[in-house]
């Protein structure tokens, strides 16, 4: 494995992924490369696909089509060295409420060979004052950041977060974006959903617009606004001088709601 | 878009790339042994201390755990326990002109409890079960009646002691002169039975209840997702259940059986460590079938009907309360390979026989046969997510 490459090389590799439900296709032949140390932004609708296409990149669903490489090995044969490598949170787990966040964290802890110091990550997520606090005690926006602290406690070089800072206030929010920010300064490479664009727009090196399973924009946040011709958008629009990543995202996904 | 590559790079400065497959940092890391870590901090004492915290912090487990068993050990030995010879409640018809004699011929004996009453109270008192037998003297002395339904057997038995009491009391003389000498023997009382049934159904419940209820809310939750998206290992997951099992295990056999044994004397015959096998054994076995229960639930409400439907047949069959011998013998064959039947029999083998270890052996297999078999369907249905 000493084959040790001078340009950038491909943190996750993804390639004509698809993965189909009893009434829905979630994925349909996405492709998708994301660089080592970057920092990488799934955007779409609500069930455009997003946390099926992450949970396979986890290992945690398997696909019914296509190719996954994360860190340049497969889940198939090297499953045991890639869960030590990655960091993960679930858009939707709950922790055990009995459990203090301290005793949580040290749980998680306790499953990686190389591990970050419990005290030094519930710094990091400022839930320092919750230390001793059950789980179920704890407001939602602190749960969220529990659930960061527990993808940070096994010192990643990948993280994988979806939808981390829904449910947070501004605070925690910028705080979230300090400590994405502080991790990908040390190399280490993000790849995060959010419905947020401003988000997208400050945290991300380069955002995917997903719809209906597969990848229907790519690029930085200023590609994608620049490629849009403002002019065509529709009222109210038309009355700002740039157009942002949410004129971006409405115009390609369009203004129907997905979740009916 | 027709080619999804970036032309140029995000807005927000990058640091120094970093190429896979290794860098030095992640080759250097994963050369280095694993991370000294205390006992306590490693996995799988912390998945069982996790275990552990969360059963004592469920105040209900707890109750139903260990509390329970106790105060229904208490409750059913208090209502069976053994008072003496119970008493016959017989009436005299008191209007007769020969009902003084009867009457004191029967306060001669002392297990009777005699009362006079009218003709139509003395019918009442008979038809609501106040009185076995209703004696009805008549006018001469040489004859009475007894009036008694034939098919309760107390009343029988009423119908025995009343006449020999009128006999003697008319002056019979017994031929043959008889003494009495009592006995009771400790392990064939009510509660020397119901204690070992209570810790065989005690061990199963708890070892059901126990993993199958934290593995489907953990799946219901999406928890056991999330802990499968770390490196912990799947077989100490299950192990930390057992092991948690075994402490809190020891605790319940000490409660209840000391219970037994400080309240109502209930003996303890055999080995010790013959019965700490059996209900180790039991535990492990029992986990088997918790696991198997919550091995595809996704809700609570569908493993609690499942565990149900598991245990229920077994709290009737497998002879906690009564003895499984009530059964027809059709179905006896059916009833000594449960899993519940087989540790019941032994903990009585054991604790009332006090057999060897050896006369236990026929139920061991069978115990264990469940737990080996149980597990490993348990372990290929396994839904992990
Ligand atoms: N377990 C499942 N069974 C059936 N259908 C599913 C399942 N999980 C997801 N789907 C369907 O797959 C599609 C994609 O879902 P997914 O969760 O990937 O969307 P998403 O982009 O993450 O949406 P959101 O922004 O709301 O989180 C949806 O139509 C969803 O209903
Ligand atoms: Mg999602």
């Amino acid at each position: 494995m000493a084959t040790s490459v001078e340009h950038p090389t491909a943190a996750l590799k993804v390639q004509g992924l698809r993965k189909a439900y009893d009434d829905v296709i979630a994925v349909d032949g996405l492709d998708l490369e994301v660089e080592s140390g970057e920092c990488f932004g799934l955007l779409g609708p609500n069930g455009a696909g997003k946390t099926t296409t992450i949970e396979i990149c986890e290992g945690l669903l398997s696909p019914d089509a296509g190719s996954v490489e994360v860190l340049g090995r497969r889940w198939e044969t090297d499953t045991k060295e890639l869960r030590e490598l990655l960091g993960i949170q679930l858009q939707d787990t709950q922790l055990s409420e009995k459990l203090t966040v301290d005793e949580t964290l040290t749980l998680f802890q306790s499953f990686y060979r190389d591990a970050r110091d419990v005290g030094d990550v519930i710094d990091t997520v400022e839930l320092g004052e919750k230390r001793s606090s059950r789980v179920g005690t704890l407001s939602g926006g602190q749960k969220q950041r529990l659930a960061v602290a527990c993808a940070l406690v096994g010192n990643p070089q990948l993280l994988f977060l979806d939808e981390p800072t829904t449910g947070l206030d501004p605070q925690s929010r910028r705080q979230l974006w300090d400590l994405i920010s502080r991790f990908q300064a040390e190399g280490k490479t993000i790849v995060l959903t959010t419905h947020y664009m401003e988000e997208a727009e400050r945290l991300c090196d380069r955002v995917a617009i997903v719809d209906h399973g597969h990848i229907i924009a790519l690029g930085s946040p200023r590609e994608l606004t620049e490629s849009l011709d403002i002019s065509h958008l529709p009222p109210p629009e038309p009355r700002k001088t740039t157009a942002t990543l949410e004129d971006v995202f409405v115009s390609l996904t369009g203004r129907t709601l997905r979740d009916e | 878009m027709s080619d999804p590559r970036p032309v140029e790079k995000g807005t927000s400065a990058l640091g120094k790339r970093v190429p896979f497959p290794l860098t030095e940092e992640q080759r250097a890391r994963e050369l280095r042994p694993l991370k000294r870590r205390g006992f306590m901090n490693s996995s799988m004492a912390q998945l069982t201390l996790v275990r552990f915290r969360e059963f004592i912090r469920e105040p209900e487990a707890v109750f139903w755990t260990f509390v329970f068993p106790i105060l229904l050990a208490a409750g059913l030995g208090i209502a069976f326990r053994q008072r003496g010879p119970d008493k016959i409640r017989v009436g005299v018809i008191g209007t007769a002109p020969t009902s003084a004699s009867v009457i004191a011929s029967l306060k001669k004996d002392s297990t009777l409890v005699v009362e006079s009453y009218d003709d139509s109270s003395g019918a009442k008192a008979l038809r609501t079960g106040k009185v076995a037998l209703l004696v009805a003297p008549t006018s001469s002395n040489d004859s009475v009646r007894y009036v008694y339904d034939r098919g309760r057997s107390d009343a029988v038995n009423a119908r025995v002691v009343v006449d020999r009491a009128v006999q003697v009391g008319a002056g019979r003389a017994d031929p043959v002169r008889a003494t009495d000498a009592y006995v009771t023997e400790k392990g064939s009382r009510y509660i020397d039975f119901l204690i070992p049934g209570l810790l065989g159904m005690n061990l199963m419940g708890s070892s059901i209840w126990g993993l199958g209820f934290a593995i489907v809310t953990a799946r219901s939750k999406k928890l056991l997702k999330r802990l499968m998206a770390t490196p912990m290992s799947r077989v100490q997951y299950l192990l930390s259940f057992l092991a948690s099992r075994l402490v809190f295990l020891i605790l319940e056999i000490f409660t209840l059986l000391g219970f037994g044994h400080w309240a109502f004397g209930v003996p303890l015959r055999g080995s010790l460590g013959t019965l700490l096998l059996i209900c180790l054994l039991a535990a492990i076995s029992f986990g088997g079938l918790g696991l198997l229960s919550a091995s595809r639930a996704r809700t609570t409400e569908a493993v609690s009907g499942i565990m149900n439907f598991i245990m229920l047949p077994m709290w009737i069959f497998s002879g906690v309360f009564f003895s499984s011998s009530n059964f027809p013998t059709v179905v006896q064959p059916f009833i000594k390979v449960l899993p519940l039947t087989a540790v019941n029999d032994a903990l009585r083998a054991n604790m009332l026989e006090g057999v060897s270890f050896a006369a236990v052996l026929p139920q061991m297999i069978i115990i264990l046969t469940w737990g080996v078999v149980t597990f490993f369907a348990a372990l290929k249905l396994f839904r992990w997510r």
